[in-house]
């Protein structure tokens, strides 16, 4: 049985969902024209295939005194340096599978803004896979091997670290109903066949010299998953790969980042074998998913806290400006700081504080063009001009009937609460500016 | 497609499907509130606001802002007795606490982080072992008879995973599955249906610990529910807020379960900057020092718990995180002791913050971890363990070791400390000796765990 594709309408509220789950949200007008220029298949397929070479388009990033960015020093700006990627890349998708990797195999401070750095540029290389070659990569990458002990991980004192994450978060997952698909023994297996890397310590610059070191590898034979043989690094990934319980894992993994329900076993089932028919590329399924039934039939997604704060930057058509990282903390989600190892809680994303650093960084990206209170304004605007002007603030994304009815309501309340002469221009002036940021904050702005 | 439970199916539940499903089971968020002013309730409300606090309460659907009132009022002034519970994160090297300092096999397994032979000062109870000098604080207050100490505490058939390990402490089973915390079920059966702070976390998030199956509990976070927009004031900003909640509520009644999240916080958000507006914040000062400089802020939310019970809130069971990380892999002697002085010092300040407020005969502290970490070393740190060390503190604690040093000369199946007592079976000694109610209750076969003397 093939993957369902969904046969319906793909209109502008569509290619806004889709835009906003495989990327950062629309640019003003981007929605509108992707479901006119394309089918469900085109506009697909223009995210998961793009031509010719990434681009950044737009203001270049700077820090909040107006200076470029200096991400692999300055403390912050590597955050900053990838915000800037979501919010001006032409090719978002990239940037958001980049995110994904990133939460999959949450690595948090290594004491290197440039490990922090090379990892992500990692992931935006070897977006869509193939799997088991991103996995090769990320177990020798500086940061994971900093991140998990990989580097103190030596023939005579193994370190389980790695091995263990590998298997209970990176490939298999952990315990269900039928117990572990991995035993302690194999952790450890695992442990002696990743040993062998190696750093060296240079003062001044840190870490450098990442290497395999032959001496510091174990090359007697292993036992992992009922197999023996002398494995090193290498092996620990393919076998975790080839491992039963893997296909399973990934797929469930990766839906889980695009659509809020879970697949049928019989779309997980045909997404595993298209998974494993493919060689572990992970484009195919990302294509899938993409065109399921259930990503523009089932519920709304809360956005995560970054895609949100990116979402926003871009419906303005604005840089990086301002010092990012302490809102996106607040708003629950620091680039290159998840929680733990196994990345960010995304049944957490939304909560009375984190509601309130989402709310900062719209009154900042919002504050930007804030008009003046002191500044002229027409003392008769209706609600509905009101309400009109301030969503187009934000490139008119489609909201529902009962939400403008509610921001005209709000609207109408203002313009009778403005009693005194002087009120009258003022409250509609300081009224827009308040739409704008209700606009922003609404349930639909926060969830797709 | 059937399925539209998004709470369901996340990330997370994916990835800790073993684990931390307390999580997953939790009611809803609501706002809770400090009464007004006005109220005759002014002292608590105030204690409330000035511990810096914005409260969420879980599960509270059916609770009105009257009966939060109400709650609190029935128990101003109780006597009831309180249990707070503090974890350290990671896994705590036990043997890095209570070293065997003159074991061989406690130097040759440990080369580089045994700590020094006559450093530290005897465990008063088994003098083979030796505190660490960052821990004296808990030697002084185990000399003092304020201290049980659990020196080999775990379970059968250990779990090294972090979240799936620390996921049965927390619900007091070895149950992947089960959704409600064993604090939680405690505070079902000693609680009432009208008072959130009955259980408390003061972690900002609710403690899966403290999830409950029917009654309301709360979560506090710091240090205040200020909104603003830039050029925006007066009436347009107040009539702002209201449409964010109106807003909000609307989206919370669809049935897209996305957007119901999305408009619940935002409801909940506007609720609760509604109702902490009346209250102007004011520092707590406590009767005692507590640590300053890292990890200052577990003092402070320890001095707050102090001065919110002092305040006569009707708090039973309080949950926090001590900082720090003790998922000690690698550099373990350059983090280690910071991290175990900070916890330490910290909770013994707040055991004789309690004692100069007057509160001490009526509260215990337990301290825990999800496990042990691996006797022998892995060069510069050690890996996840089984056997552990756990704590309880306060002046009608006992203070008599429960179960012994499992010692190291016969270790488990995996090379780790075996367990010489139960994570439920001291969790059934609480229930019975501290809170007089029938373990079974809440710990699944409570029968089959022996118990401790832990009171009295």
């Amino acid at each position: 049985m093939d993957v369902p594709v969904y046969r319906g309408k793909f209109g502008e509220r569509e290619a806004a969902r889709l835009l906003w789950r495989a990327g950062f949200g629309p640019k003003p007008g981007e929605a509108a024209k992707l479901a006119r220029r394309f089918n469900l298949n085109g506009a697909v397929h223009a995210l998961t295939r793009p031509k010719g070479k990434q681009r950044l388009g737009g203001p270049a990033p700077v820090d909040e005194d107006g200076l470029p960015l200096a991400p692999f020093d300055a403390y912050g700006h590597d955050q900053l340096w990838w915000l800037d990627r979501m919010v001006r890349t032409n090719q978002p998708l990239r940037e958001r599978m980049a995110l994904i990797w990133h939460d999959w195999f949450a690595t948090a401070d290594v004491n290197s803004q440039k490990f922090s750095i090379e990892q992500a540029q990692l992931f935006e290389r070897l977006w869509m896979g193939p799997f088991d070659k991103l996995l090769l990569d990320v177990t020798v990458n500086p940061a994971m091997l900093v991140w998990l002990s990989g580097i103190d991980n030596h023939r005579r004192a193994p370190n389980e670290n790695y091995a263990r994450e590998l298997m209970e978060l990176f490939t298999l997952g952990a315990s269900d109903a039928k117990g572990y698909p991995y035993s302690e023994d194999d952790v450890r297996e695992q442990a002696r066949a990743l040993t062998g890397w190696t750093a060296d310590y240079q003062d001044d610059v840190g870490l450098v010299n990442f290497r395999l070191d032959p001496k510091r590898h174990d090359t007697t034979p292993k036992t992992i998953f009922g197999q023996t043989g002398a494995f090193d690094w290498t092996d620990s990934c393919r076998l975790c790969v080839k491992h039963s319980a893997h296909k399973t894992f990934f797929i469930e993994k990766l839906w889980s980042y695009f659509i809020p329900v879970p697949p049928s076993p019989k779309t997980r089932k045909a997404l595993e074998r298209l998974y494993v028919k493919r060689g572990y590329a992970v484009r195919p399924v990302v294509e899938a998913i993409l065109m399921h039934p259930a990503f523009y039939r089932g519920p709304a997604m809360v956005k995560p806290p970054i895609v949100y704060i990116a979402g926003l930057l871009r419906a303005r058509r604005r840089g990086i400006e301002s010092d990012w990282s302490w809102m996106a903390d607040m708003a629950g989600q620091r680039l290159f700081r998840p929680p733990n190892v196994s990345g960010w809680n995304d049944a957490r994303w939304l909560d009375t504080s984190t509601f309130r650093g989402r709310w900062t960084a719209a009154n900042e990206v919002a504050g930007y063009d804030a008009i003046d209170d002191e500044a002229s304004y027409s003392a008769t605007e209706t609600p509905k001009a009101a309400v009109r002007k301030a969503v187009k603030f934000w490139g008119n994304p489609p909201l529902s009937r009962q939400t403008i009815k509610t921001l005209e309501r709000y609207a109408g309340a203002v313009g009778a609460a403005a009693t005194a002469d002087w009120q009258q221009d003022t409250f509609r002036l300081l009224r827009q500016n308040a739409l704008r940021m209700l606009v922003a904050t609404c349930p639909e702005m926060q969830a797709s | 497609m059937g399925c539209n439970h998004c709470e369901e199916f996340s990330r997370s539940h994916l990835m800790r499907r073993a684990a931390a499903e307390a999580g997953r089971g939790l009611p809803s968020i609501e706002p809770g509130m400090p009464p007004p002013a006005g109220t005759g309730l002014n002292r608590r409300s105030f204690m409330l606001r000035s511990s810096a606090a914005i409260l969420s309460v879980y599960g509270a659907s059916k609770l009105s802002f009257a009966g939060f009132e109400e709650g609190i009022a029935q128990a101003a002034g109780g006597n009831d007795r309180v249990l707070v519970s503090i974890f350290l994160d990671g896994g705590v090297d036990s043997l890095s606490v209570l070293s065997p300092t003159t074991d061989p096999i406690y130097r040759s397994m440990r080369p580089t982080l045994a700590l020094a032979e006559g450093t530290g000062t005897p465990f008063a109870e088994d003098p083979s072992l030796r505190w660490n000098p960052a821990a004296a604080s808990f030697d002084a207050l185990h000399r003092a008879g304020k201290m049980s100490v659990l020196p080999g505490v775990g379970y059968d058939s250990p779990d090294q995973s972090h979240f799936t390990s620390r996921h049965y402490w927390e619900v007091g089973a070895l149950r992947p599955n089960e959704v409600t915390g064993w604090m939680g079920r405690l505070i079902d059966t000693i609680g009432t249906p009208d008072n959130p702070l009955q259980g408390l976390s003061l972690d900002g998030s609710l403690s899966p610990a403290l999830a409950t199956g029917s009654l309301p509990v709360a979560a506090l976070s710091g240090p205040s529910y200020d909104l603003w927009v830039k050029n925006v004031w007066g009436q347009p900003e107040e009539l702002m807020y209201g449409a964010v909640g109106e807003l909000g509520r609307a989206a919370a009644r669809t049935k897209d379960a996305g957007m119901k999240t999305a408009g619940g916080a935002a409801a909940q958000a506007m609720a609760l900057k509604a109702q902490l507006q009346p209250f102007s914040g004011e520092e707590i000062v406590p009767p005692v020092p507590y640590p300053e400089g890292e990890g200052e802020w577990f003092g402070e939310s320890l001095s707050a718990l102090a001065a919110m019970l002092h305040a006569g809130l009707p708090i039973r069971c309080a949950a926090l995180s001590a900082p720090g990380g003790f998922d000690t892999h690698d550099n373990q002697a350059e983090s280690f002791d910071t991290d175990i002085r900070v916890a330490t010092e910290s909770i013994a300040a707040f055991q004789a913050d309690l004692e100069a407020r007057g509160l001490a005969d009526r509260v215990i502290t337990l301290v825990w971890s999800e496990f042990g970490r691996r006797p022998e070393e892995n060069d510069s740190g050690t890996d996840h363990g089984a056997g552990g060390s756990a704590f309880v503190l306060g002046t009608q604690v006992r203070g008599q070791m429960i179960g012994e040093f499992p010692g190291l000369a016969q270790l488990d199946a995996d090379d780790n400390l075996r367990a010489t007592s139960d994570f439920r079976g001291l969790y059934c000694s609480i229930i019975e000796q501290w809170f007089g109610v029938d373990a079974a209750a809440v710990i699944p076969d409570a029968g089959a765990f022996g118990r401790a003397a832990l009171i009295g």
